[in-house]
């Protein structure tokens, strides 16, 4: 079963889903979106370090990512600007230098639009191993810090004084953030892997009234997004990320339509 | 704790510096079971610090600080939620600590505000997250509760009821408090122990001794002295916070 390109392209959406959902739901909430973005832009510099140095794709995507969240944190401390244009600086410039290199990998034969966008036919069963493995751990991991990240989400002084370590929650939430997008990127693309985070998750927001329920509604609206992109990709050719985060906006634009009856019934 | 004097926290000639700057500097006080500390002082006079400094928030400040409990409420001084999140008044008591259902009525009970207990934090008004947030931190049965500004966003009548209430918490709950405040208008009649900061220790003592003090009339004007009596005076109804008007 898992020789058909498309079932291994579902079982790896699934699982990213799953994970994206969650996350996402911080990603929002920390208003965190841009950092996401900055994160997934020099995975593109990941990819090409691991195909000059034949290493693995996502561990050298975690890395970079990893190393490109400490480098922000350090010119946050070091600079007098502000984040946004660091965050800025860091995206564009990690993606031209990405680039650059590709340019310079002659010998290497390179699908950019997929690298950017996703391909579906290019999940083979050692990235479904990665997804759900890394996927599993990841959830895992943020079950364990999940009471200090929500609580200091909510509040941060209020979660120090009742003892909990906000500061080591968002530290390890960043390598989470990382780390998905190290195991995404195949399907979805560098460009796209923040919308996969943050739209389920906003239309969740949309039709939620607790944290809980907007975790689960994230959760259905990224597999509903997965199912429907893929099965469009396969229908109409069309590149798998594009379709998943396109099938996303549509289900967002369709929980704007609850939120209108809402106000209109409390009118 | 403590046994002999039923200290829960003293400050002894405490301070703290940043960037080389002193906020606060030479602080000594006591925190005792079943009586509130009010600390007075403009803005910028290290109210806040000083606090910080009591429940242990900061590393490398100077002079010395011995608490003797760590069952300690909070409510800081700027609290802002941001409304990305939705959540329920009920899951905002539960946030830290798994309490029972009974727990958590009660302490929102005992603020006035129970009938908000599933409503959403960001539809409430700036009083009642006040009073939710006390009864937050009140729900922890806390030996010591540190109340930074806990009136902000409360009108005029209520910020009476307020104290009050935290008056009867403290015997209540027979625990110590440390209150802040920049206004001195209430906070006079629900305290045992006034310290006057202006980066350093003014002035202390009762609210009397304190109101009557050179230093304080300097800090605050020469009205200041007078706001003990405003409040001396009956009303025979009260209104609860639900908009109910109660007779006494």
């Amino acid at each position: 079963m898992l020789d058909d390109f498309f079932i291994r392209a579902l079982i790896a959406g699934i699982g990213i889903a799953l994970v994206t959902g969650p996350l996402g739901c911080f990603v929002v909430w920390r208003r965190l979106s841009y950092f996401g973005d900055t994160l997934a832009h020099s995975a593109l510099l990941g990819v090409t370090i691991a195909y000059s140095m034949e290493f693995n794709i996502a561990v050298s995507i975690f890395l970079i990512s990893s190393l490109i969240a400490l480098i922000l944190i350090h010119l946050q401390r070091k600079t007098n600007l502000p984040s946004d244009a660091l965050l800025g600086l860091l995206a564009h410039s990690s993606l031209a230098v990405g680039l650059v290199v590709i340019g310079f990998l002659t010998f290497i034969r390179f699908d950019i639009m997929g690298l950017l966008f996703g391909d579906i036919l290019a999940v083979d069963k050692n990235d479904l191993i990665i997804i759900w493995f890394g996927g599993g751990l990841i959830l895992l991991v943020l079950k364990f810090i999940w009471k200090p990240l929500f609580a200091s989400t909510v509040n941060y002084e209020l979660a120090e004084a009742e003892g909990l370590n906000p500061d080591r929650a968002k530290a390890i939430f960043t390598i989470l953030l990382a780390a998905i997008i190290a195991i995404s990127i195949k399907l979805v693309g560098v460009l796209l892997i923040t919308g996969m985070l943050i739209i389920p998750t906003a239309m969740a927001r949309n039709i939620s009234d607790t944290p809980q329920k907007m975790v689960v509604f994230s959760i259905i609206g990224g597999l509903l997004s997965v199912f429907i992109g893929l099965f469009s990709s396969l229908e109409f050719n069309t590149p798998s990320g594009p379709s998943i985060i396109t099938t996303a906006l549509l289900l967002f634009i369709i929980s704007l339509l609850k939120i209108k009856q809402t106000i209109q019934l409390k009118n | 704790m403590s046994i002999e004097n039923n200290i829960l926290v003293k400050l002894n000639n405490a301070g703290y510096k940043q960037n080389n700057k002193w906020l606060v500097e030479g602080v000594s006080f006591t925190v005792e079971k079943g009586k509130i500390v009010t600390l007075i002082g403009p803005n910028g006079s290290g109210k806040s610090t000083t606090a910080k400094i009591a429940l242990g928030f900061y590393k490398g400040i100077e002079g010395q600080v011995e608490k003797f409990t760590n069952k300690i409420g909070y409510v800081p001084q700027k609290i802002s939620i941001d409304w990305t999140l939705p959540l329920r008044v009920n899951d905002f008591m539960l946030l830290t600590d798994k309490l029972s259902d009974d727990v958590v009525d009660e302490a929102l009970k005992s603020t006035g505000v129970y009938h908000l207990k599933n409503k959403n934090l960001g539809n409430l008004s700036g009083g009642e997250f006040q009073r939710v947030l006390l009864a937050r931190a009140i729900s922890k049965k806390p030996e010591l509760l540190v109340l930074d500004e806990p009136v902000q966003g409360v009108d005029f009548t209520g910020e009476i009821e307020m104290y009050e209430l935290i008056k009867k918490i403290s015997a209540n709950l027979n625990c110590g408090i440390l209150l802040i405040s920049h206004d001195l208008h209430t906070v006079m009649s629900a305290t045992d122990y006034v310290v006057c900061l202006n980066g350093h220790v003014c002035c202390c003592g009762s609210p009397t001794e304190v109101a009557f003090n050179k230093e304080y009339k300097a800090l605050f004007g020469e009205q200041a002295s007078k706001t003990l009596t405003i409040y001396e005076h009956k009303h025979d109804h009260v209104h609860t916070t639900d908009g109910e008007i109660k007779k006494n």
